[in-house]
């Protein structure tokens, strides 16, 4: 039975901060494809397209009938152990900071064998659910779990390397004035986070949840994406103690280029969306990469919350899906700097929110609640990309199928 | 001696005190806010430049964003519809005379304090030259409120129903401008006219009649209280914006007493 | 029945040489080659440019290939090979050396296997070892061979109700072997509480389950037995070889490796059985290996190694001298020599010059190869009978 985490002391002072090390970084080609699937917490496998073989570890060609036509596709995550150990000893740096450490032989019900983590509630030869998930280093590894939920499972202190769980960690919300920003902090502080803080922007402008977060106990501190100052003065008191740090700053108007005559609020949508992210990662960014292997709230993930539709503009709000277009082009390049360090940068890709600016568009969208929901479980899973909401998933289906009839479909031209 | 050197030794001497009447430009200095369709006033902004780093070792600077109209800050004619065809109606086309002048403070502390929505009435007006003597033509006419103390929430006093701050009423504006040639208005708010002057008639009356008669504004001013009703000498000159509605500028008054 | 295959008439084995290992090395895998190269080239009495055949295994090399050793080393062979086979090296190259003397393509063929061991150089090979380790073998604990044998050291006890004893039992012999080898790395005796008790690297792998890696090298000559005559050096035969590759791929986990698909060939060439052995060299970088080598190559049924070794003694003056050098898990990991000590120690054996180690009247030996951890398992087996002259 898995240990519940105990909520970690404070912070000796006189004691150095690890350097975060990683595990083994290097992949194949071909194995990125695995670590594409665990960065949306899919489990996939290559199988053949001509014999319908399911292959691993990952390959260029079929080890049954050498075609070279193998897909990556969603298999059965169950199977059964068939040997185990614990690894007590390693030249691995990252590894030798971690022993013991189970590993084991997983035939799966798919197939093949695989070496797997092996989470500490898997009976000896015991069914198991394999999880793909992205470890430290950002790639794919493959997890042995339990069958079913057992008691503080999330707690494994080999799956707890492999997450972002919120629990015991605190968590910055960059924008307290954001609508969404109540349901997050309740999601997040009903996953165990042990402190919230948002940044407030313009203190001197009411906006109407301000007493539901503090009800929540958010800590609100002045911090307005758009002001350097700001962002480096709350960095300054509290870069040290973010361990998430959750972007859901945002600005937007409708409008595409022409419907706007002007580029005022582009600027703005800029201002925020995309320098207002690279402002917290500049502020926040070195801090948290200096923190991620500091214990139980150590510094794990940064999350952007963006519209599905930085993917593909719809004209409808042309120039801020540009924004967020460049915020998820961005948002790689952050994702790369940090992986040094081993922090995860999770974008929350959404369909329209029920939020003002998208009140005239017809259902489905996405209330509050749910989007918070998409974060703590992305969180929980370590995950790099979620598409929250019916749209998103629509749209991302689409977008993987031909980006180019995408464009034409949401630009105009078809019945 | 000549007015200047008198002007200058008084100065000197202390005889002669300047009086900074303006608010520090600051990220987080309130400013007027519109309804969110509406295009929106730009918030003070500033980035480093260099800082004697590697981007530029032995120099410091800044690279700075704002409106024409945030923090403290002059109005020109041409900020408002009703002054677009005055001519001179632009900051840089005002004759630099216009910026300095005499000024008359009009002390609405207690009645602003009692009620936010207060709106300067032509009594209050005569009350006060009653006290003061007559308002000179060509005269600055400040409206001290007390408002420039407020901090955070309190400045704008914004509710559901839009902002609540003390201003001029359109009657108080025309007998200024009509009857006493006054050749500005200021206040301590956010604006020249009151926080519920949309619901005025005309509309931000303040603005409607100054700049309609070619006449200027200045927002956001503090230390009012250091002025006397009369006697001291304004100086408002805003940035020579070419076309420019208006500028935030530093606004300074020379006050004659130790 | 496939073709039968041809025997390997007429060609000889000799100048066996251990460079003697050592813990950790400043030089580098040229060094030991070329000292190896130099110690079986003297033991014949040649001269670098007698050899028109050479053969060489290493790890360390890069970026080097043997064509650079050529010209590194002053040589102008007719022939050249590499071997990247590991713990299988030893057997592949004396295959593919003896056939080559057989068609006439060399005269005479050395076969060098040699790595050096420096500070890092462990973890940097274990690295880049191979693709599917490096994609899904290495990033689960990072344990290298450790892990991957401590797995079917986990699922054969499992199977076949082996205990920590019957690995035991074999490390044990060889440490004691290895006390009788002045060149073995382990000097200190073992006992089965010091084997029972040692501290844990991969359960049910511990200290002494596992080999030291040190620098170190191998050689031998492969020439006509007419040449060998002519120089008057002693010479073992080659009386069947086998080799195998990526066998049994639906095994779920290995308990068995490409032996069992050739060994039959292998005793009916060699025209013996395995009760005919006067001693036998495995592949030991961990003892189950080694039981299973015992199994697949005949000498018992599957699963029944735990069984036949207790009844024997493993040491040199026992009933089945077993790893009669210390093997690598006494004598120490030279890297891909590794894949050689068995076969250099056999041909020292069968030929009479493995001094303290020698086994009385030692005519007949079984060398097995096993190499490679591609992914979950070893890749390559092989197998030799060598027999005196």
């Amino acid at each position: 039975m898995t240990d519940a985490l105990r909520p970690p002391p404070k912070k000796d002072p006189q004691k150095r901060t690890v350097t975060p090390t990683l595990p083994p970084t290097m992949r194949s080609r071909a194995a990125l494809g695995l670590s594409a699937a665990a960065a949306e917490g899919r489990f996939a496998l290559q199988s053949c397209a001509e014999c319908g073989a399911v292959q691993y570890p990952p390959r260029d060609a079929c080890s049954r009938c050498l075609s070279t036509g193998l897909r990556w596709r969603d298999v059965d995550p169950g199977g059964t152990l068939l040997a185990e150990t614990t690894i007590h000893t390693t030249v691995d740096v990252y590894f030798r900071e971690r022993m013991p450490w189970r590993t084991g032989s997983v035939q799966l019900d798919a197939g093949p064998v695989v070496i797997a983590h092996v989470h500490g509630d898997v009976t000896t030869r015991g069914r198991v659910r394999m999880w793909n998930l992205l470890d430290r280093a950002g790639q794919a590894v493959l997890v042995a779990m339990p069958e079913g939920r057992t008691p503080h499972m999330e707690d494994d202190p080999q799956l707890r390397e492999m997450t972002a769980d919120p629990k015991h960690r605190r968590i910055l919300i960059a924008d307290a004035r954001n609508p969404n920003a109540p349901a997050l902090a309740r999601a997040l502080k009903d996953a165990g986070a042990a402190m919230l803080i948002a940044g407030e922007a313009e203190g001197w402008r009411p906006y109407p949840h301000r007493d539901a977060l503090a009800a929540l106990g958010v800590d609100l501190q002045p911090m307005d994406v758009t002001d350097t100052a700001s962002v480096k003065k709350l960095a300054g008191e509290y870069g040290g103690k973010t361990d998430i740090l959750i972007n859901n700053a945002r600005f937007m108007r409708p409008g595409g280029v022409l419907a706007r005559g002007d580029t005022a609020f582009a600027r703005d949508e800029i201002e925020v969306n995309y320098l207002g992210l690279m402002r917290l990662a500049q502020a926040f960014g070195p801090g948290m990469c200096a923190r991620a292997q500091d214990g139980v709230n150590s510094a794990a993930a940064w999350v952007n919350i963006l519209t599905v539709e930085a993917l593909s503009n719809d004209p409808a709000y042309g120039c801020f899906n540009a924004s967020n277009a460049a915020a998820l082009s961005l948002s790689q390049s952050l994702r790369a700097e940090f992986r040094g360090a081993g922090l995860r940068v999770m974008n929350v890709l959404t369909g329209p929110t029920e939020d003002d600016w998208y009140q005239p568009l017809p259902p489905p969208k996405v209330g509050h609640a749910a989007l918070a929901r998409s974060v703590v479980e992305g969180l929980q899973r370590g995950l790099e990309d979620v598409y929250c909401g019916d749209v998103a998933k629509d749209l991302v289906e689409r977008f993987r199928r031909d980006p180019k009839v995408l464009e034409r479909e949401r630009t105009g031209g078809t019945a | 001696m000549s007015a200047l050197d008198t002007l200058a030794a008084a100065l000197a001497s202390g005889q002669v005190r300047v009086v900074d009447l303006t608010h520090t430009l600051d990220p987080d200095f309130p400013v007027i806010i519109l309804p969110p369709e509406f295009g929106q006033c730009a918030r003070f902004r500033m980035e480093e430049i260099s800082a004697y780093d590697h981007r530029g070792p032995a120099w410091k600077w800044h690279n700075i964003s704002m409106s024409e109209h945030t923090g403290t800050h002059f109005d020109a004619p041409s900020h408002w519809v009703s002054g677009r065809d005055v001519a001179l109606g632009a900051v840089d086309e005002i004759p630099p005379e216009r910026f300095i002048g005499p000024v008359c403070v009009i002390d609405c502390a207690a009645e602003a304090t009692e009620d936010e929505d207060f709106l300067l009435q032509p009594a209050h007006i005569a009350a006060w030259e009653a006290t003061h003597g007559r308002i000179p033509a060509g005269a600055w006419v400040l409206m001290r409120t007390d408002w420039s103390k407020r901090r955070g929430a309190a400045y704008l006093n914004m509710r559901e129903d839009g902002p609540h701050s003390p201003g001029p009423s359109p009657e108080a504006v025309r007998l200024l401008v009509e009857d006493r040639d006054i050749i500005g208005f200021g206040t301590e708010t956010v604006g020249t006219d009151a926080g519920q002057a949309a619901h005025l008639s005309p509309p931000y009356p303040a603005h409607y009649i100054l700049h309609g008669a070619g006449r200027y504004g200045l927002q956001c001013l503090a230390n009012l209280d250091q002025l006397p009703p009369t006697g001291a000498v304004l100086m408002a000159a805003p940035l020579k914006i070419k076309g420019g509605t208006g500028s935030p500028l530093r606004v300074l008054a020379m006050v004659e007493g130790a | 029945m496939a073709r039968r295959r041809q025997g390997y008439d007429g060609v000889v084995l000799t100048a066996p040489v251990t460079v003697p290992y050592q813990r950790y090395s400043i030089d580098t895998a040229h060094f030991w080659i070329a000292r190896a190269l130099r110690a079986t080239l003297d033991a014949a009495g040649l001269k670098p440019l007698d050899i028109d055949g050479f053969s060489v295994a290493s790890f360390t090399l890069f970026p080097d290939t043997p064509v650079g050793l050529t010209q590194h080393l002053g040589l102008c062979p007719r022939w050249l090979d590499t071997i990247p086979m590991g713990g299988a090296s030893g057997v592949v190259a004396l295959r593919r050396a003896a056939s080559a003397v057989q068609a006439g393509d060399a005269d005479i063929v050395a076969c060098v296997a040699g790595d050096t061991n420096q500070i890092d150089s462990f973890r940097k090979l274990l690295s880049s070892f191979s693709r599917f380790a490096m994609d899904a073998s290495y990033p689960y604990g990072f344990g290298g061979p450790s892990a991957n044998f401590a797995l079917l050291t986990d699922r054969y006890m499992t199977e076949f109700n082996a205990t920590r004893e019957d690995f035991g039992r074999l490390c044990v012999a060889q440490r004691a072997n290895a006390l009788r080898n002045p060149h073995a790395v382990m000097k200190k005796p073992l006992t089965m509480e010091d084997y029972l008790t040692a501290r844990p690297i991969a359960d049910p792998i511990a200290l002494f389950d596992c080999v030291m890696p040190v620098a170190g090298a191998e050689a031998f000559l492969v020439m006509t037995e007419d040449e060998a005559l002519r120089r008057n050096l002693p010479f073992a035969r080659i009386a069947g070889a086998i080799e195998r590759h990526n066998a049994h791929v639906d095994d779920p986990i290995q308990l068995r490796g490409g032996w069992t698909m050739d060994r039959d060939e292998l005793w009916d060439m060699a025209a013996c059985a395995p009760g005919d052995m006067d001693l036998i060299q495995t592949y030991d970088d961990y003892p189950v290996i080694s039981l299973m080598q015992i199994e697949d190559l005949g000498f018992c049924d599957k699963g029944a190694a735990p069984d036949f070794l207790r009844d024997r003694d493993l040491t040199i003056d026992g009933d089945f001298p077993h790893n009669t050098s210390g093997g690598q898990l006494s004598a120490g990991q030279a890297g891909a020599a590794g894949g050689f000590i068995g076969l250099v120690e056999a041909i020292r054996q069968v030929t009479g010059q493995a001094g303290p180690t020698q086994v009385k009247g030692a005519r007949r030996a079984l060398v097995s190869g096993f190499g490679m951890i591609n992914y979950d398992r070893g890749l390559c087996t092989g197998a030799a009978v060598l027999e005196a002259a």
